[in-house]
């Protein structure tokens, strides 16, 4: 019950900030449209970088390929909208505008999320069996290898990008989907199976010998994490309305990864606080132009070197401020005290 | 028949260039077990010095001298950039995680790349031609002669490797740095200088693989290193990464096997092909074709 009142109260209070900072509410409180669009973004970053240390931080296997099962995703749930949107949308006649958008939209982004995890599988199954470092370079391959079979589909645009999907994602459901991610990964990590992901990144070996199929729950943390990519994919098409198979590329990924690594591998707070961090850094430095970039690679290096487990460690926020408790994240021989 | 020759030699060509710069992401692998995202950016540097060294000297007609002072140039300069990065960047957080290195490598290549931008210009630039330019025909192949200097060069820089690491102290300290880098310590090798003198070698192959390239190409850019670096190394891990010999062999088999698929299929899935072969690998001989295999020690 209370779960249901706080899931209720969340949704009224996204619906209520989107109509806000959409000026549709009271006039003059809207937001600008680049600080509306900022704020969106990090939205679907948060997705991504939560979902990804599902399997990095959390599972402790090192995925440098997160950005193809977006890019699945992304181009999925569009070209699904883009040939049957308006079909769909006609058997929907009898509901109301915005509903029949948020029905084409949720049918789009489940369809992304399925292949995706599809592809998570097709993935997962025979990459996992390798360890550390050659995990890394056959996602990363995967990831490029996504690519490089979406640029040769001329339906979806091939390299000239995909243009003219519907504007059906906005700061709610971006949210909504945000706020989702964040529940599920909580709900995993704190499960029974939550802890068999950690004794795996804990130490692999061990965890096999006390009766963890390790393969199985890696694949299965693979493809949960691989479906909320492709989800935040979705979103991300819907919201920019184009899509170019050069924004999933392993840069992307590595963005991902540096989100999840400056907030601390292992904390789903720390991911919100870096995929936060991140678009603020990126976007903030914009003013100094071309030094942005090295800018935004020095702070980086300089954090590793200063701050290697990242701003919140292991821990997650609250945490972090009490630390009074230890939690699921904390790495063995980390004084939670 | 001819064609496939000469698509063959195209291959050996590009590919001895991905060998010269898998051997640096091997080496390094070797002794720090670190994936130095940063070394295809220090081919590119490599590339831009022998631009600039190039340009000095081009009040000379092109001759094989000045070819060889923008490449021994270019080497000594990238040398001493790999140092620097591991001195700056990677010593500091070497006894950290796995995780913190490799993402520190990744804000160093990034950071490489946009300095590149700023310092070199976003715009590709031409490579001006160092050495005489002359055609062979030989069995109906065409040979530029500098497909034949990519192939002796590298070929010979190699062998030069080879014999460091076999015959002297130092590629000893080296092997044994790469078999264990504590026990090595421990018997008194500075292993810090070992790590060095890794870094140099492997920054000064990849310049020479940057410049023969580009003299190639001929054409260079700030970011051509991500593709190359890339195929690099993926080379190094289909030979077994550590592996010398490895990282050769895969080179040119990713060379080859590049050059082959845009001859004969399709020119859109050249940079899928070396992930797709390194796949297939990976995942019947996960160690690399010569790899060797690490039981883990509970």
């Amino acid at each position: 019950m209370k779960g249901w009142l706080a899931a209720t109260g969340l949704l009224a209070g996204l619906l209520v900030l989107n109509e806000l900072f959409s000026g549709s509410l009271l006039a003059g409180f809207a937001l600008p449209p680049y600080l509306l669009q900022v704020l969106c973004l990090a939205g679907v970053n948060i997705t991504l970088a939560v979902s990804l240390n599902l399997i990095n931080g959390f599972t402790g296997q090192f995925s440098i390929g997160h950005a193809g099962f977006m890019a699945i995703g992304a181009y999925a749930s569009a070209y699904f909208t883009v040939t049957f949107g308006e079909a769909l949308r006609a058997v929907l006649g009898f509901l109301p505008a915005f509903a029949r958008d948020g029905a084409v939209l949720l049918v789009a982004l489940a369809l992304g999320a399925v292949l995706a995890a599809i592809a998570g599988f097709i993935v997962g199954v025979p990459s996992l069996r390798l360890r550390g470092d050659y995990l890394a370079i056959v996602t990363l391959g995967f990831g490029e290898i996504i690519g490089v079979m979406i640029l040769n589909i001329d339906t979806v645009g091939g390299a000239r990008g995909y243009s003219g999907i519907p504007k059906l994602a906005n700061f709610f459901w971006i949210y909504v989907f945000a706020a989702a991610t964040i529940l599920v990964v909580h709900r995993i990590v704190h499960s029974s199976f939550g802890r068999t992901l950690v004794a795996i990144r804990e130490d692999e070996i061990a965890a096999e010998s006390m009766g963890v199929h390790t393969t199985r729950a890696k694949v299965i943390s693979f493809v949960v994490s691989s479906a909320m990519a492709g989800i935040a994919g979705g979103l991300f098409a819907h919201y920019l309305m184009y899509i170019n198979v050069r924004s999933f590329s392993f840069l992307k990924s590595f963005e991902i990864i540096i989100m999840i690594v400056i907030g601390g591998l292992g904390s789903i707070t720390g991911s919100v606080l870096g995929a936060v961090l991140f678009i603020s850094l990126t976007e903030g430095l914009r003013e100094f132009a071309q030094y942005r970039m090295v800018l935004f690679s020095l702070l980086l290096i300089i954090l590793m070197i200063v701050r290697p487990q990242g701003i919140l460690g292991h821990k997650e926020f609250v945490t972090f401020l009490t630390k009074r408790r230890r939690t699921i994240g904390a790495a063995p021989g980390t004084p939670g005290a | 028949m001819t064609t496939f020759l000469q698509q063959l030699v195209n291959g050996l060509s590009l590919g001895s260039i991905y060998a010269l710069i898998a051997l640096g992401y091997t080496m390094v692998y070797g002794v720090l077990r670190l994936i130095n995202f940063a070394h295809g950016d220090v081919y590119m540097v490599g590339a831009y010095v022998g631009y600039y060294l190039s340009r000095r000297l081009q009040a000379r007609e092109p001759s094989f001298l000045s070819a060889l002072l923008v490449m021994l140039g270019a080497m000594a300069a990238c040398a001493l950039l790999g140092v620097l990065i591991e001195r700056l960047a990677y010593r500091p957080v070497r006894r950290e995680a796995r995780l913190t290195l490799l993402i520190t490598a990744i804000g160093v290549s990034l950071f490489i790349e946009n300095v590149a931008q700023l310092v070199f210009g976003p715009d590709p630039r031409f490579f001006p031609s160092l050495a005489p330019r002359m055609d062979f025909r030989v069995a109906g192949m065409r040979l530029t002669s500098e497909q034949i200097t990519v192939i002796v060069v590298s070929l010979l820089l190699m062998i030069l490797l080879r014999f460091f690491i076999m015959k002297t102290r130092t590629g000893k300290a080296m092997r044994a740095v790469s078999f264990s880098l504590d026990a090595s310590k421990l018997m008194g090798i500075s292993t810090d200088w070992i790590i060095s003198v890794t870094f140099a070698l492997g920054s000064a192959l990849a310049a020479a693989g940057g410049v023969l390239i580009a003299m190639q190409i001929p054409k260079i850019d700030p970011l051509m290193g991500i593709p190359y670096g890339l195929k690099a190394f993926v080379a190094a891990v289909l030979g077994g990464i550590g592996s010398i010999p490895g990282a050769v062999l895969g080179g040119l088999l990713i060379g080859t096997s590049e050059v082959l698929v845009v001859g004969y299929l399709s020119s859109t899935y050249r940079d899928a092909i070396a992930f797709g072969i390194l796949i297939l690998v990976l995942i019947l001989r996960p160690q690399g074709l010569l790899g060797r295999v690490h039981k883990e020690k509970v």
